[in-house]
């Protein structure tokens, strides 16, 4: 089962509070997580601390679910920062900014691990 | 230890907050957000200079550094938002003498408001102004309570200003794709399809021209309805601010919203005062777009390789540059690009050699071939910093420490290359 979400990406109190804490849990706790709404939560039959992998054309990751009631079903949010980044668009449009929102994204429930940010650097 | 409580100025987000304390002897800030107390708290720190993760003395890994910027055909200088004035001038310089490519955090924040003000030019004013005066305050695509958490308090929402003395004389709307936190302290909350904001501001825009016929009964997922009554509420407002965020800019759209979005505060104008300004991010990334647009006329994607600044973001900023592979070394500053990238760029920072400068530890020194640990400007360096309104404030330095200052460490690369260049 996937569902088909519009992916956004922004900043968080979390986030901002442990970006000069790239390498430790607190941050890695801050940013390596996708809210989806209650409907979309459901149809994927998700409980908090179920993995989801979410999946554009541009890449994929495997981050923690987490369920956020003011979301719009086809909706999803992750925080900025590295696991974002492994699926937005980059292409900037001759702007220099990349679309780090509203990129057409796919979620599906992933018994994968989520990697740590040292991990992730590896990857790319 | 007894407390010794300075005054100083948060070097954390573009509210500059310049009310805060400081216990030097016990390391923690007082009447600080969450962000500013993070900033201001001890945390693990780069412990050493180090080349290919050997440690060595500064100037052995500036030494190496000025080496790798002079051997590469066409460096990127990348970052700067997080650091003073002084240090990025001295940055700039760099850039031009390595032929280099400068380019600063707006890349991927509010650039694209700078190329429609390049159009349009921007009808802005100052956080004082909105303070005092703002009886009606916009925010679009920004989250304050999140991103400037102290901001609300301080300016827009509940200031007690001049002529607007407490939150009951003003009013605050929040428009965004999703309900954030900022939306809870709104007086009206207008929920957008993501992507929208272009087709929801030309409605606003011809309902206040008195077009409304043309305006279909529903735009991005606003009702017609609604949408004339945000318009009627901008016009009746005596003086109004829209404050965007990266929402507007890094959606569709980006530099094109913005441009729109100037166009309606122009409109407005014409009838009653509004003004439109960005929520920037970083305390100085003001200044890592003016120091340039002094020195080299543009404020960031600048080009050096020819010996002249040639400004094209479609060419020249660090997006761009990397994936294309248009840069073959790169000095990150003040910024951790390889956290906050696409990995499209990112793999190709991981192929060439890499310079950082930064207090702390991070993603872009996983990647790093030199890294140059650095004092933290606003607590261990002093120096001046423009807050997102562009007004400047000298930040102070407050506690010792062995660490060399960005400033420093970059007048002694400046001398190498200069040695090494002849
Ligand atoms: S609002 Fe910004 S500048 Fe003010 S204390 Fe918080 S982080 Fe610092």
């Amino acid at each position: 089962m996937t569902v088909e979400v519009e992916l956004i990406s922004g900043r968080t109190l979390d986030q901002g509070a442990t970006v000069e804490e790239k390498l430790t849990d607190e941050y890695f706790k801050a940013v390596s997580y996708c809210e989806l709404s209650e409907e979309d939560f459901k149809a994927l039959g998700l409980s908090e601390g179920d993995r989801v992998k979410v999946k554009t054309e541009f890449g994929e990751v495997v981050v923690f679910a987490v369920l956020n009631k003011d979301l719009d079903r086809g909706m999803a949010f992750i925080p900025m920062g590295p696991y974002a980044n492994m699926v937005i668009d980059p292409n900037t449009d001759g702007t220099g900014m990349p679309q780090f929102k509203g990129v057409k994204a796919t979620v599906e429930k992933t018994d994968e691990k989520v990697l740590n940010v040292k991990e992730l650097v590896e990857v790319i | 230890m007894a407390e010794e409580l300075v005054n100083v100025i948060c070097t954390f987000c573009g509210s500059v907050c310049d009310d805060v304390l400081f216990d030097v002897e016990n390391y923690k800030g007082k009447k600080f957000c969450k962000l500013g107390s993070g900033k201001f708290s001890p945390k693990e720190r780069i412990k050493s200079p180090m080349i290919d993760g050997k440690e060595v003395s500064y100037e052995e890994a500036i030494e190496k550094a000025a080496e790798i910027l002079v051997n590469a055909k066409r460096p990127l200088l990348y970052g700067w938002a997080s650091t003073v004035n002084e240090a990025i001038r001295l940055g700039v310089i760099l850039t031009e003498k390595v032929g280099g490519i400068y380019d600063q955090c707006a890349s991927v924040c509010h650039a694209p408001g700078t190329l429609a003000l390049i159009e349009e030019g921007v009808p802005g004013g100052s956080l004082g102004e909105i303070k005092n005066r703002a009886d009606m305050v916009v925010f679009w695509g920004s989250n304050p309570l999140e991103a400037h958490p102290r901001h609300p308090m301080r300016y827009s929402v509940r200031a007690k200003g001049l002529l607007i003395k407490d939150r009951k004389d003003r009013k605050v709307v929040v428009v965004d794709v999703r309900k954030t936190k900022s939306a809870n302290m709104a007086d009206l909350f207008i929920k957008i399809k993501p992507g929208y904001d272009y087709p929801i501001i030309s409605a606003l825009r011809a309902i206040i021209k008195g077009e409304e016929s043309a305006v279909p009964s529903e735009v991005g997922g606003v009702k017609k309805e609604l949408l004339k009554e945000l318009a009627d509420m901008m016009v009746n407002a005596k003086y109004g601010a829209v404050l965007y965020g990266l929402g507007v800019t890094q959606s569709r759209g980006r530099d094109r919203n913005i441009e729109n979005a100037i166009k309606l505060i122009q409109l407005l104008n014409r009838k009653t005062r509004w003004i439109i300004w960005p929520m920037r991010g970083h305390y100085n990334v003001v200044g890592a777009g003016e120091v340039p647009a002094w020195e080299a006329g543009y404020t960031y994607a600048i080009d050096f390789s020819r010996g002249y600044p040639r400004f094209s973001p479609g060419e020249f900023s660090a997006n761009e540059v990397l994936q294309r592979k248009d840069c073959d070394a790169a000095l990150i500053i003040a910024s951790d690009p390889v956290a906050h990238f696409p990995r499209a760029s990112v793999a190709h920072l991981k192929k060439i050699p890499v310079i950082q400068i930064d207090p702390f530890p991070n993603m872009t020194t996983l990647v790093s071939n030199v890294v140059i640990p650095s004092a933290v400007a606003g607590i261990e360096a002093e120096g001046t910093a423009y807050r997102m309104d562009g007004i400047p404030f000298r930040v102070k330095k407050v506690v010792e420490t062995e660490y060399w200052s960005d400033e420093q460490i970059l007048e002694k690369m400046l001398e190498k290359v200069d040695q090494l260049m002849g």
